[in-house]
């Protein structure tokens, strides 16, 4: 089985975000980590490679910080690793990015695209699902269970209040939620063969792609951040005592019940 | 030719879904602004009565779109018909909920249409140069992203709770639509086997306008009952942090913060929640925090507009007893 897991570098949860001079996110200093949701696919694909035999390739977009997320994911016993890294990544957005990723892929045999089901950085959940797309393939976003047979897949996926079961056929994406499995984490051992495993890294003219063919539809004209909230009022006396004034305040002050 | 603003309306067993409602209100907001038409877009089976909800809450245009195989929500079908029908109403705009289905068929439409997405968005405002503007949170909200789009459709999905929902008018009329859905055989190789909702009485979390969230300070699983309490008194949904999820103690659908669900209802009780960055970053755009805690140096009195410092094994209940008398006025 051929399986290709897309990742992609964020920062870690516990940063703090801030803005540059140029009013952009400002990177520097920050940790990065691979994507959190991007762990589970990584797992998955790795699971399936030791079940069915194959190789399993993870590919990500990004410049070049982002081998080290590729590297951690040789170490969690990933094959091979794709980095598509160009300074034209910058002005793209996510129609872009899927065209480009769907070049990528389209140069390694696949019968299976696993991926987060969200980046926590931008938050968009656009890429894969437009990666099926561009690919003319199935996707099945934030899977909880994955049960594969031959050339099919049988997918649970999250759907608010519930789940539901969908069958496809080979070649699919399918998108993790947090549940499908535990990542495992790199052995010292992985960690030393991932410095050995091939890691390709690929411009948009290697790809066959310019700039122009990936004019962005959506421009981002402004980052904010929020006001940061104050805290208010703490409510002293005893339990009761505090109860019943907080429901008071609550429905006469903030008038929400 | 103005070609309106589509609303794509969300029904599950031939309920409209709360946020299509909100979209349709602003929507309307934004049809007076501008003078497009607010188009509604119904798919499903058996959804003829649908239209009058539909009409009532703001639509100048109801298309119907009635199949046996829209009945459920698949991504192949619906991206299909939409498709095909955005390309012959040629929409200025093209807006969806960022529900399940929103977050799984908005970003294939608009990847087959060629079109940007501004997803998962928590403002959206008339623009004079680009039509409509978008604001969305990122980094689950510790910062936020302004954007346009400069193709049409524009597309968005909206998260729930953005938008007031407006009165509903029994006396609006609209021109009503039917179209035949026209799906290719190609956009139909996924097969959807079973779908299983829960039996809840309590809303979903993303829609509520209430929540009661419970973190390690509620010490095990067998202590959410209290919260339940709470929560059922006023229609709220229940809550976790990611401490009391990795615990164990409630599953990850359940988890509000930087790894699990964004929220941001009117009032939002955060019990035994220290409030970390992850945490804060997946509710501080709540209207109101309330906090409950015993540490009065926890991180989440610096977001709260109430705090009680005190054992929320000792508040909680009576809070219980207090919005019940409240409720009982």
């Amino acid at each position: 089985m051929n399986i290709v897991v897309f990742i992609k570098q964020t920062f870690d949860t516990e940063a703090k975000i801030v803005l540059d001079g140029n009013g952009k996110i400002d990177a520097n200093g920050v940790n990065l980590i691979i994507n959190p949701y991007d762990e589970f696919a990584i797992e998955e694909g790795i699971k399936l490679k030791e079940k069915f035999g194959g190789e399993v390739t993870v590919v990500s977009m990004g410049g070049p910080r982002a081998q080290e997320a590729i590297r951690t994911a040789l170490a969690m016993g990933i094959d091979k690793g794709v980095l598509v890294s160009d300074p034209e990544l910058d002005n793209t957005d996510e129609y872009g990015r899927a065209q480009i990723l769907a070049k990528a892929i389209a140069q390694i045999p696949y019968d299976i695209i696993l991926a987060g089901r969200i980046a926590i950085d931008d938050g968009a959940s656009q890429i894969a699902v437009r990666l099926a797309e561009a690919l003319n393939i199935p996707s099945v976003s934030s899977v909880l269970k994955l049960e594969v047979a031959g050339t099919q897949a049988t997918a649970t996926r999250e759907i608010d209040g519930g789940t539901e079961t969908i069958e496809v056929s080979f070649p699919a994406v399918i998108t993790a939620q947090k549940g499908l499995n535990e990542p495992r984490y790199p052995s010292v051992a992985g960690i030393m063969k991932a410095k050995k495993k091939p890691l390709k890294t690929l411009t948009l003219a290697d790809l066959g792609l310019s700039a122009g063919d990936l004019s962005p539809k959506m421009v981002i004209n402004q980052y904010t951040l929020p006001t940061p909230r104050q805290g208010g009022r703490k409510i002293g006396g005893d339990a009761a005592q505090a109860a019943s004034e907080l429901a008071k305040l609550l429905r006469e002050e903030a008038k929400v019940l | 030719m103005a070609k309106g603003i589509m609303i794509i309306v969300e029904q599950r067993n031939l309920q409209i879904r709360k946020v299509s409602l909100e979209l349709l209100s602003q929507g309307r907001k934004i049809a007076d602004q501008t003078g497009e038409p607010l188009v509604a877009v119904v798919l499903g089976q058996g959804i003829d009565e649908l239209a009058s909800t539909v009409t009532a809450n703001g639509a100048d245009k109801v298309i119907l779109i009635d199949d046996a195989k829209l009945a459920e929500y698949t991504t192949g079908a619906y991206t299909s018909v939409l498709n095909k029908l955005i390309r012959k109403e040629e929409p200025t705009a093209v807006l969806l909920g960022n529900t399940a289905v929103g977050k799984d068929l908005a970003p294939r439409l608009a990847q087959r249409l060629g079109v940007g997405l501004a997803s998962d968005c928590t403002g959206m405002e008339y623009d004079a140069n680009s039509f409509l503007s978008f604001k969305r949170p990122i980094y689950a909200g510790k910062a936020f992203a302004y954007l346009t789009s400069n193709v049409r459709p524009i597309m968005a999905t909206i998260r729930p709770n953005t938008f007031p929902l407006a009165a509903p008018d029994a006396a609006r009329q609209a021109e009503i639509v039917k179209e035949a859905a026209e799906i290719d055989s190609a956009d139909l190789v996924a097969i959807l086997k079973e779908v299983a909702i829960a039996a809840s009485k309590r809303p979903e979390l993303t829609e509520a306008n209430i929540i009661v969230s419970g973190g390690r300070g509620m010490k095990g699983p067998e202590n959410y009952g209290i919260l339940e309490d709470l929560a059922d008194v006023v229609g709220a949904a229940v809550g976790a942090s990611r401490a009391a999820v990795d615990s164990g103690w409630k599953e990850h659908k359940f988890q509000v913060g930087q790894t699990g669900k964004t929220v941001a209802p009117t009032l939002y009780i955060a019990c035994g929640i220290s409030g970390a960055i992850q945490h804060l970053a997946g509710m501080g755009s709540s209207k109101f925090i309330v906090a409950v805690n015993k540490d009065p140096e926890a991180n989440i009195f610096n977001v709260a507009d109430y705090g009680i410092v005190g054992d929320l094994f000792e508040v909680v209940p009576l809070l219980t007893e207090e919005f019940k008398k409240l409720v009982n006025e």
